[in-house]
This record gives C-alpha cells, sequence and structure tokens, in this order.
C-alpha cells in the first residue's frame, strides 16, 4: 500500500540522511533522520489515527500543532503529536488501523 | 533582579522585537513552540534535511535568510527557549511546557510527548503568537489527504516531501496561489502533477481589488507572475468555485466542485484548502485583553493601540497573532510593540551616557514614526486582499446538515442549527456548552470560523453578535501529571488520582 505523502528526490550533492528503523503496526519500518513522525508514517500508510467518535480514519491537517489531529499512540500508551515530534529510531507506534 | 522583558513566538515578529531589546541593553526571554525559529513562514527544516534557502524560501530566500541571520547574531544575548509551549498566563507569570520535540527524548522518556512544567515571570510580554489556516469545511474534509494549504507547504518546506502526486488546491487568499505555485515548480521532475487551482472568490475581483493593492505593488507583481506560471503550464485555474464533496474509501479519491452550473468531479491524491488566515489570539485572552470585533479579519481580535499596547498594562501585541498584516508587516509590528514597551518601562541602552542615552532615545522615536508610517501601506495592502479574496458569505447558509464542522469532536451543522432551533441560542459561548464544538482537542483553532458562521446564520444574527470563543487553559493538549507538576507548590488544589485520566 503506497503513502499518502511522496518524498522530493534529495537534491543533487547533498549528504543521503541516515536511516531510522521503528515499529508501525508491528510491522518493522524504516524512515530518515529529520522525518517527524508524521512523515515517516504518512509517506508509508495513508492513516495516522482514528478519530474517536467515529472511527474514521485521520492523518493530521495542519501540520503545524494547531488542530490536534495527528496524535498518536505509541505500544506503551503514550501519545505523541506526530507533526511536531521528530522520528526517533526504535519508537513502536500504531495507528488504529489493525484494532 | 527585575523580572525579564518576554517575547512568545520566534518568527517575524517575535525576533525583530528581540532584536530592538538586545540594542536597547535588555536580555528579552524568547520562548517558542517550535524547534527552530521563522515561524511558519520562514520555518526551517530539521538540522538533518539541509536545504538552500532559495529552494527552502524561493523570493523570499533574503528575508528569510535575514531574519535566521538576525537570530544568530542575537543568540548569546537572549535567553532562548525552543520547544516550549505556553499553556496558561495568571498575572505576570507564564506556564510552560517543554516539549520533546526530538523523538530520541521522548522515547527516553516513555513516549511522553511533552516532559516538564516551569513557570516563567515578566516585567512586560510580547505575543506574537502568529496566524493558522481560516478554514470553511466541506463535506469529505476530514479524509486522509485533505490538508490545509500551510500544511501542505510545511510538508514542502520543512519535510521535503509533496501532500501526494496528484495534488488540487482550493479555497483563496495569497496562499492558494503561491503553495500551488511552488507545488507547481517542484512537481514537473517529481513525477507529481498540479491537476487545478479552485479560487472561491468570484471572477472579476481582482480588478476591483487593484487599485488598494497597488499599494505594495512588488507584491501584487509576484501574485501575477504565479498566477501568469500556472496558467503557463497548463493548470486549469477556475474562480467563483464552491467545494461540494472530498470522496474516497479511507483516503482522498476523489473532488466533487461547482462553478456557476458545472459541476465537476476531479480525481486526485490530495487537496490543499484554506481561506486566508486566522489569527492565533487564545494567549491574548488569557492574558485578559479585551478583544473588539474586526471586519476585515472577520473575527474577534485583541485590542490594540498603534504602537503595539493591548488593554492590559505591560502586555504587546505584533504580528498576524494580533490581526493578519503578513510577514512583512510583522517584523514592523514586533520592532514596534518592543520599543513601545521598552519606552513603558522608560529602559535606556545600558552602556550610555546622558548624551548617547538621549541620542538613542531620539532615534527610537524616529524609528517608531517610521514602522508607523510604512505600516499604513501593508494596511491598505490588506484591504485590497480583503476585494481580492473576501471569504465566501453564502457558505454558512449553503453547507449541508450532514457537514462534520469540529473534526474533534464530529458535531455537524446539522446538530449546530437544531441546537440554535431548539433552544434559541445565540451566543457561541453557549453553543459550545450545549454541543460541544470547539471543546475538542483544537480548542476551537479549526472549527470556530465555520461555527459562529453557522451560528450567525441560524439564528438570524450577525458574527459580530454571536462573540467568540473564551480562551481556555491549557491551550494545547497537556499529560495530566505535568498539571500536577504545575500545581506542585501552589495554593491550588492537586487533581484527584480518579480524575486523573480525564
Amino acid at each position: 500500500m503506497s503513502g499518502l505523502l511522496q518524498r522530493l528526490a534529495p537534491a543533487a550533492g547533498t549528504t543521503p540522511r541516515a536511516t531510522l528503523l521503528f515499529v508501525l503496526d508491528g510491522r518493522p519500518c524504516t524512515g530518515l533522520q529529520g522525518d517527524t513522525v508524521l512523515t515517516a508514517v504518512l509517506t508509508q500508510a495513508t492513516q495516522l489515527r482514528q478519530s474517536e467518535p467515529s472511527g474514521a480514519a485521520r492523518a493530521g491537517f495542519c501540520l503545524m500543532g494547531a488542530c490536534q489531529d495527528c496524535w498518536m499512540l505509541t505500544e506503551d500508551g503514550q501519545r505523541l503529536r506526530a507533526c511536531s515530534t521528530l522520528l526517533a529510531g526504535g519508537m513502536r507506534l500504531l495507528t488504529g488501523a489493525l484494532s | 533582579m527585575s523580572d525579564p522583558i518576554v517575547i512568545v513566538g520566534a518568527g517575524p515578529a517575535g525576533l525583530r522585537a528581540a532584536e530592538q531589546l538586545v540594542r536597547a541593553g535588555q536580555r528579552p526571554v524568547l520562548i517558542d513552540e517550535a524547534t527552530r525559529v521563522g515561524g511558519q513562514i520562514y520555518r526551517q527544516p530539521p538540522a538533518a534535511l539541509q536545504r538552500s534557502r532559495q529552494a527552502l524560501y524561493g523570493f523570499e530566500a533574503g528575508k528569510a535568510g535575514a531574519l535566521h541571520d538576525t537570530f544568530a547574531a542575537l543568540l548569546p544575548q537572549i535567553d532562548y527557549r525552543p520547544d516550549s509551549l505556553v499553556w496558561q498566563i495568571e498575572a505576570n507569570t507564564l506556564h510552560l511546557a517543554s516539549v520533546a520535540s526530538t523523538g530520541a527524548s521522548a522515547v527516553a522518556s516513555g513516549g511522553a510527548a511533552l516532559t516538564s512544567a516551569s513557570a516563567q515571570r515578566f516585567s512586560a510580554l510580547i505575543l506574537a503568537t502568529g496566524a493558522t489556516d481560516r478554514v470553511l469545511p466541506f463535506p469529505g474534509w476530514t479524509l486522509p489527504g485533505v490538508f490545509t494549504l500551510g500544511g501542505a507547504q510545511v510538508a514542502l518546506k520543512a519535510q521535503a516531501c509533496l501532500i501526494g502526486p496528484r495534488v488540487v488546491f482550493a479555497g483563496s487568499g495569497p496562499l492558494l496561489y503561491l503553495v500551488a505555485w511552488q507545488y507547481l515548480q517542484i512537481s514537473a521532475n517529481q513525477g507529481a502533477q498540479v491537476l487545478a487551482v479552485l479560487d472561491a472568490a468570484p471572477p472579476g475581483a481582482a480588478w476591483r481589488a487593484l487599485p488598494q493593492l497597488l499599494a505594495r505593488p512588488e507584491v501584487l507583481a509576484r501574485g501575477a507572475y504565479y498566477l501568469a506560471r500556472l496558467r503557463a503550464a497548463g493548470v486549469p485555474v477556475q474562480h467563483g468555485v464552491r467545494l461540494q464533496r472530498a470522496q474516497g474509501d479511507g483516503r482522498l479519491e476523489s473532488l466533487t466542485w461547482q462553478a456557476g452550473r458545472r459541476t465537476v468531479t476531479t480525481a486526485c491524491d490530495a487537496l490543499a484548502f484554506g481561506h486566508g488566515l486566522r489569527p492565533e489570539t487564545q494567549l491574548a485572552d488569557l492574558a485578559g485583553c479585551a478583544f473588539d470585533f474586526d471586519p476585515s479579519d472577520q473575527a474577534w481580535l485583541p485590542r490594540r493601540d498603534g504602537a503595539g499596547r493591548s488593554s492590559v498594562a505591560g502586555v504587546y501585541l505584533a504580528g498576524d497573532g494580533a490581526g493578519i498584516l503578513g510577514a512583512d508587516a510583522a517584523e514592523l509590528t514586533g520592532a514596534l510593540a518592543a520599543l513601545t514597551a521598552l519606552d513603558d518601562l522608560r529602559l535606556q541602552p545600558a552602556s550610555a551616557s546622558a548624551s548617547a542615552s538621549a541620542s538613542a532615545s531620539a532615534s527610537a522615536s524616529t524609528l517608531t514614526r517610521r514602522l508607523t508610517q510604512q505600516l499604513q501601506r501593508h494596511r491598505r495592502f490588506r484591504a485590497g486582499l480583503d476585494q481580492l479574496s473576501p471569504p465566501p458569505d453564502d457558505w454558512a447558509a449553503s453547507v449541508p446538515d450532514e457537514l462534520i464542522v469540529c473534526r474533534c469532536e464530529e458535531i455537524s451543522a446539522g446538530e449546530l442549527r437544531a441546537c440554535v432551533r431548539d433552544t434559541g441560542t445565540r451566543d457561541i459561548n453557549r453553543l459550545k456548552a450545549l454541543t460541544r464544538i470547539g471543546m475538542g482537542r483544537c480548542q476551537g483553532r479549526m472549527c470556530a470560523a465555520a461555527a459562529s458562521r453557522l451560528l450567525a446564520d441560524a439564528a438570524g444574527s450577525t458574527l459580530a453578535q454571536v462573540g467568540r470563543l473564551r480562551g481556555q487553559a491549557p491551550v494545547k493538549p497537556l499529560p495530566i501529571r505535568l498539571l500536577a507538576e504545575a500545581l506542585r507548590g501552589t495554593a491550588a488544589l492537586p487533581v484527584p488520582a480518579d480524575e486523573a485520566d480525564d
């Protein structure tokens, strides 16, 4: 399944970014150093979370910390605002798509 | 030692305010929710993702560079607090939550995004809180793949991503054409496509707006250039458009829109939309500032005098957070608010002798006069923009009952209309209490413009009459343990353990 976001090809002459390993809904995934959690997830998936009232898929909206529609759950029950949190290796994230 | 002058927001207004304060020998505290300075317009990507200023900011590369360089020079002379959210203001104290924006610290702290609480007293407070997209929603706007215009720009600038391969841009305002052009420029050699620009403004609006837009010919010329490039590339640019529905199974697949009598469905992967900007006023509200209805922004704005003073002594307002005038004007109002604060506090340059001090004070008042004069041009231009891209005035009457107005709590237009019909309420805060509109995680940032319009339409009153959503602390979601931490040592009652997760 392709993601929502499409990465630009890196500009010529730039050093390639380091790869970071994380886990999304139990599957091993890779992102790049400098990715927000939102970018890392939405370049390979189509949702970040499900809305509490209806269970509908959500994938953020404003990308600047205002709309609060990108809070993701981690496997240990913590919440991250995906648009303003940088990806770190070892994160274990849930989109709610499996439940 | 007396309390410092504190600036909230490190965009164009906040940074120019800091510059003036440092020039006068102060060491201001500069608080910003982001990890790097620049605000939204001159936002910088994370350090690992370096791109050239030209690639990031286009025509504005010079201004962005100047602002970032100014900050680099100021840094040793200010108390800079990035990753810090101001979530409450009481008397002369700001309550802060430090935000662990780096995933690494979030992992280290067990995944918590917000890690510690603190308080900061101030002698004067300059609020430069900026703006976000003003959103007038349409059915299907919560589907994955639908973003704000600002969001589409953040994806590109800060993350080197497109919001999708085939993108439609819609709504109104200068950002519509700017972002569409930015995507057009980059997308050709990325296998991506700008499918259409759908402008809500009626055809011919540009001609009516022209006289006032000429107040800033260079900006007008740039807008005309974006439009010409889009047209030359064969991108359909349609005026008088109403968005009818975004459709798709779990993600956006097509958009249905109407122009005149024509209804069109466009297959697409992503949509960016917005209707101009809305000032971020919640902190001014918590600071106790008086508000007035502003017909130009069609919103309640914190009252300010020509020099940047709010109605509260010691609290100053600058930039788009106090009323939309754009980034260039924000640099002016930021500097102006700082000079006013210095004047009110009777602060002189620290090292100056009597004569040098007198000349510094004279040059400050010359500067104040010049800034005030320059702002006139921006106000005239802004009036032109209102004519160029008026928010659609029939929006509230035309949206269907099933439209989700509040994306946090999924409250529909029908529920709001029924509430007005059944209870006779004519007040936005009453509507909030009755329906939970504006009570969700975003605190009305995304829905207030729409909900106020629907209420005014249903109650047969005006936007000014329905009032404004009052700001509530915390202005953004916080873990409850952080509130407990903030309350420790204060007289306030701790949160009972059985309510800790509420």
